[in-house]
């Protein structure tokens, strides 16, 4: 299994999975905290991973949302995103990944301008928000917006599909991809 | 034909556009955002400036007391009723001010004689385009006592005010305010503090320390790399800090300067221009190489300094430029300062448009 696929499983009843892929381990596993101490009618399955692809010889849940992890400070995590993007199927693009992008807050320490990332996300035609994961208030806000978003990725909302909540998302200020 | 009828219907448009919006300051402010927001802000590419003209213009013996200085860089917001006829009192009333702030409590006057001496000086030439503002320099001498050693005027402190390549600020600035918007110090920092004071309470303006960060650092390395001299005096030099607490780990790495220059050289595709890819992959070359020796990712961690033959910059502000007389008759000094500055510039820029996103 070197390319993941959305939907080659049978979900779990009333479980919603995420995957967090990211280098910044200690902030993810900080993050993943956050998201479970939020309250949430799903069962929550968080896995984290430093890169794609996953080993093959693990059984692990369907997973619902992939969010990927750039910090703003280091080069090397964006390049480490770059690859494992190409270890992702092309049907998770139509609202099963984000981007989340952390340290814009302190613009002296950052290594790759803003507008890369922005970029990268346009051409996944994926949701890209920025974030601090550092101070608790902000990891907090952060968690509650990605359980919110895995329970619609996970079909656990009535009413509204992943594919629903990406078209939402793309608001005047994130142009369509053709526009740039 | 069709195509001059179509441009002269454009400007007529424009300007009638302009008249029925009223283009009052603020709203070609506002305009000038929506433009940056709606198109992605980040050159990809810089043109190398050509300044024949300026060179002409400036007078080499100011250029080179600028050299081998260490400056603090901060940004600055325009200055408010700033007149350049005005030097003169300017000066009396700085060196009133700082008298006054160094012997707190007692009464001093205008003009009175003090063991210090203000000068203000403009720097001609120092400028990017014709409508850039001329930039002008600040110093603080000390008097000698003995009145035989009159003459020598030691420096205590100097610092400079310029915009180079500011079209996009000075587009936002009504008629009463000057666009300065990089102050440069060198001295003491308490000299620094009363000398911003002063500016801020005679010209309502606002100094903020100005950071570059490593994606600007990385710009720099790239531009002075690709500057070719006859002479190398150092070698360039990278500064890397680890995140890694409690203690900060630093990691240098030398290059011959020739090295990195034939690096650049096969990098480098576009002439006249420098793209962000080239500096990117510049960048990456180094780090692939260092990976290869030590196993170690480069591009995990954070530059902090740059330090070549023609100039350095570190992270918290501090430049230099490093070209000596000799060089820097072979080689025009304003080109470099030009690359950096201009960096610089482009930061406050950006600055102002993360702080108008903000609002």
């Amino acid at each position: 299994m070197s390319v993941l696929r959305p939907l080659d499983k049978q979900p779990g009843l009333n479980t919603a999975t995420i995957l967090l892929v990211g280098t910044e381990d200690a902030l993810l596993q900080q993050l993943a905290d956050a998201m479970l101490k939020e309250d949430c009618a799903s069962e929550l399955k968080i896995h984290l991973a430093r890169s794609l692809p996953l080993p093959s010889d693990v059984n692990r849940p369907r997973i619902d949302l992939i969010m990927f992890v750039v910090n703003l400070h280091s080069k090397y995590s964006l390049q480490n995103v770059e690859e494992s993007l190409r270890h992702v199927d092309a049907t998770f693009f139509l609202g099963k990944v984000g981007f989340l992008a952390m340290g814009a807050g302190q613009e002296s320490h950052c290594s790759i301008h803003r507008n890369t990332v922005t970029k990268l996300a346009n051409t996944y035609r994926s949701p890209l928000f920025f974030c601090d994961l550092e101070r608790e208030g902000f990891r907090a806000t952060v968690a509650q917006r990605l359980v919110r978003m895995l329970q619609i990725c996970a079909g656990h909302v009535p009413g509204v599909s992943a594919l629903n909540l990406l078209s939402l998302l793309r608001s005047s200020e994130n142009p369509a991809p053709e526009d740039l | 034909m069709d195509s001059y009828e179509s441009t002269h219907q454009h400007i007529a448009s424009s300007r009638l556009k302009d008249y029925f919006i009223g283009a009052t300051p603020l709203q070609k402010r506002l305009e000038s955002v929506r433009k940056q927001t709606s198109f992605v802000p980040t050159p990809p590419r810089r043109k190398i400036p050509q300044c024949s003209q300026l060179q002409e213009d400036n007078d080499p013996q100011k250029v080179a007391f600028l050299l081998h200085k260490q400056w603090t860089l901060y940004s600055l917001t325009p200055l408010y009723k700033f007149s350049y006829t005005n030097l003169k009192e300017y000066a009396s009333l700085l060196s009133a001010f700082i008298a006054a702030e160094k012997q707190k409590g007692l009464a001093v006057e205008v003009g009175e004689d003090f063991n210090i001496k203000v000068t203000f000086s403009t720097l001609l030439g120092m400028k990017g385009t014709q409508r850039d503002p001329e930039a002008f320099l600040v110093q603080i001498l000390s008097k000698s006592q003995l009145p035989s050693e009159n003459r020598e005027h030691k420096v205590l402190w100097t610092g400079w005010f310029c915009c180079i390549f500011g079209d996009s600020l000075l587009e936002t600035v009504s008629e009463d305010f000057t666009c300065v918007p990089l102050f440069l110090a060198n001295g003491a920092e308490t000299n620094t503090a009363i000398v911003g004071t002063w500016f801020q309470k005679t010209f309502d303006c606002y100094f903020s320390p100005l950071a570059i960060n490593a994606f600007n650092l990385s710009w720099m390395a790239a531009m002075w790399t690709a500057c070719k001299m006859d002479q190398y005096m150092a070698a360039t030099e990278f500064l890397w800090s680890v995140p890694c607490s409690p203690q900060s780990l630093d990691i240098s790495y030398a290059i011959h300067p020739e090295d990195a220059k034939a690096l650049w050289d096969s990098v480098h595709k576009t002439p006249g221009e420098v793209t962000q890819e080239e500096v990117d992959l510049f960048m990456d070359c180094l780090y692939s190489h260092f990976h290869r020796h030590f196993k170690i990712h480069l591009s995990a961690t954070r530059l902090v300094r740059v330090s070549t033959s023609v100039a350095s910059a570190h992270t918290d502000g501090k430049i230099k430029v490093s070209l000596n007389k000799s060089s820097y008759v072979i080689f025009p000094y304003c080109y470099i300062v030009f690359k950096m500055y201009g960096i610089c510039i482009f930061h406050i820029e950006e600055a102002q448009w993360n702080a108008n996103l903000r609002q």
